[in-house]
């Protein structure tokens, strides 16, 4: 196989793995994890104290654009 | 605001708060000596006849300062502090956290001293001669340890983005700097290239087109995924959409360095390919510029209120202008117009102090009172005053850079009928003065607002803590 046969193959396997990439990320099984991500850095930190964990979950809670 | 010492992790965040006071600093400095040279294009008495002042010494000593002291401080200071908030992990490796600060400033403080003496490797973005380099190879390597074994040790189960444009940054900043780096050594501090001619000039590029794009762009991404949530506080607009915009444009920045070799001894196809790249990579730029932005849709009313969140949301705005101005640019028939005139100081300052700067000022605005038990800045009003004095300060800028450059790229291709140059390199020179001085101007603003908020800092370090309240929304 030449050099040029070569690299058009590997072009193409670039091309494929990007339209996987984008299939996955897009996926409607992956949406509930991917906005739980989304949210996870607006939680207070997780390991408070349990009193008033359930205050700080709610007092953050953020609604998730469910148009995206 | 959560504080440091009320979580249940034992966060390190020692080192983020030297990060963050020197990114100040630096800024200062930085701009500080661009503006010195800004005026030396227009006062030439102004290096004062000392070898040491000349600007050929001190523009790279200006851009070392901004893009390696503040732009770099500013990444190692929120990347340590992301990671170890988003992993909820304390950082990894202790000491050695401690050692990449003062080794980083260990490097500034080598590079202040050596190029105004004159010691220059010549490779734009890279000028620092070869013991130079190697500190920075070693204090890298540190970087990627400390980076990486935090998140190795995290107690959460996903990589937050952040992370991994952080990621990608620190390790291609690694690669292109070992690559460029090499030298045969012949003194204590001269050195010559590996590379011979044309393959120099494209590795050159290679590395230099890849700082702007990882260390410039990957790294304050990073920094965009994580602050403009928190700011507006609400989740990224599309999480799905940061996947794509990652991987998209992690693969295909490192393509686009010949752009900056239109019309040499590159081959042409090289030249095609970098400029084909260029234009493709629009779409992963604006693709993560929406997505920022768009994290505001329906909350836009926080902009009135909320000085930092303007900081943020505007150095997006300056990100998407500069990153279709960039592709532009890279068409080799606009290139033609716009090369070695100063509408590229325009480009290169409409994403510098526009996206990169702007940025890491909301970002600290953001992490300053975080870091040192405060509700919030000492002034939020100081805050609104800096934002418009440097945005006042960019416009000017950038404006007259490029109705400059443009000038000077008519100027010099303008023939006579006869086929002469119809001007001197002079005559554009004494054209572009009254540009030069509101380029000056816009200078001095950037420099004050960089002061205003060196003030702002300490009075909010200084203030006892938890004494500076939130301000609670209407």
């Amino acid at each position: 196989m030449d050099y040029g046969t070569l690299r058009g193959l590997f072009a193409l396997l670039i091309l494929a793995l990007f339209i996987i990439i984008v299939v996955w990320s897009y996926s409607k099984k992956r949406k509930t994890s991917f906005d739980e991500i989304a949210n996870s850095i607006l939680e207070k930190e997780q390991l408070q104290d349990n009193d008033n964990e359930s205050h700080l979950k709610t007092d953050s809670k953020q609604e998730t654009n469910n148009n995206v | 605001m959560t504080q440091s010492n009320t979580s249940a992790v034992d966060y390190n965040f020692d080192v983020v708060r030297q990060f963050t006071v020197m990114t100040v600093i630096w800024g200062i400095v930085g701009t500080l000596v661009g503006v010195l040279i800004a005026a030396q294009l227009i006062w030439p008495a102004l290096n004062f006849d000392t070898p040491w002042l000349t600007y050929s010494r001190l523009r790279p000593l200006h851009t070392n300062a901004v893009i390696f002291a503040f732009g770099t401080s500013a990444l190692f200071a929120t990347s340590y502090y992301v990671v170890q908030r988003t992993c909820q992990a304390q950082l990894f490796g202790g000491k050695l956290a401690s050692f990449t600060f003062w080794g980083w400033q260990a490097v500034i403080l080598s590079a202040a001293i050596s190029l105004p003496l004159g010691y220059n490797s010549t490779k734009e973005y890279a000028e620092l001669e070869w013991p130079i380099d190697l500190l920075i190879t070693i204090v890298w390597v540190c970087y990627a340890i400390v980076f990486f074994g935090t998140i190795v040790k995290r107690k959460t189960s996903h990589i937050y983005v952040a992370n991994w444009f952080f990621g990608a940054f620190i390790i291609t900043v690694a690669m292109l700097h070992i690559v460029n780096s090499m030298v045969i050594p012949v003194s204590a501090m001269k050195s010559y290239s590996l590379y011979p001619g044309a393959v120099d000039a494209m590795v050159q590029w290679w590395y230099g087109h890849n700082a702007v794009g990882f260390l410039l762009t990957a790294g304050f991404l990073g920094m965009m995924y994580y602050f403009v949530p928190k700011q507006s506080e609400r989740p990224i607009y599309s999480y799905r959409l940061s996947i794509v915009h990652f991987w998209a444009l992690i693969s295909l920045y490192i393509w686009a360095g010949p752009h900056h070799l239109h019309y040499t001894a590159l081959p042409d196809w090289a030249q095609s390919v970098g400029m084909v790249m260029s234009i493709v990579l629009f779409l992963p730029s604006w693709g993560g510029m929406i997505n920022g932005i768009m994290t505001l849709s329906g909350a836009w009313h926080k902009l009135r209120t909320d000085p930092i969140l303007r900081f943020l949301i505007v150095s997006l705005s300056f990100y998407g202008m500069s990153t279709f101005e960039g592709p532009m640019m890279a068409i080799k028939s606009v290139n033609a117009l716009s090369h070695y005139t100063d509408w590229t100081v325009g480009h290169v300052h409409s994403g510098a102090l526009g996206w990169v700067a702007m940025v890491s000022i909301g970002a600290l605005y953001h992490l300053i009172p975080v870091l040192f038990n405060q509700g919030r800045m000492y002034s939020i009003r100081l805050i609104n005053i800096h934002f418009w004095i440097h945005t006042t300060g960019i416009v000017l800028y950038i404006v007259a850079m490029w109705i400059s450059g443009v000038m000077q790229g008519l100027m010099w291709r303008a023939v006579n009928t006869d086929g002469t140059l119809t001007y001197s390199f002079v005559e554009s020179l004494t054209a572009s003065y009254p540009f030069y001085f509101i380029r000056f101007l816009g200078g001095v603003l950037v420099v004050a607002g960089f002061l205003l908020m060196a003030y702002n800092m300490f009075k909010t370090i200084g203030a006892k803590d938890g004494s500076l309240k939130a301000v609670e929304e209407a």
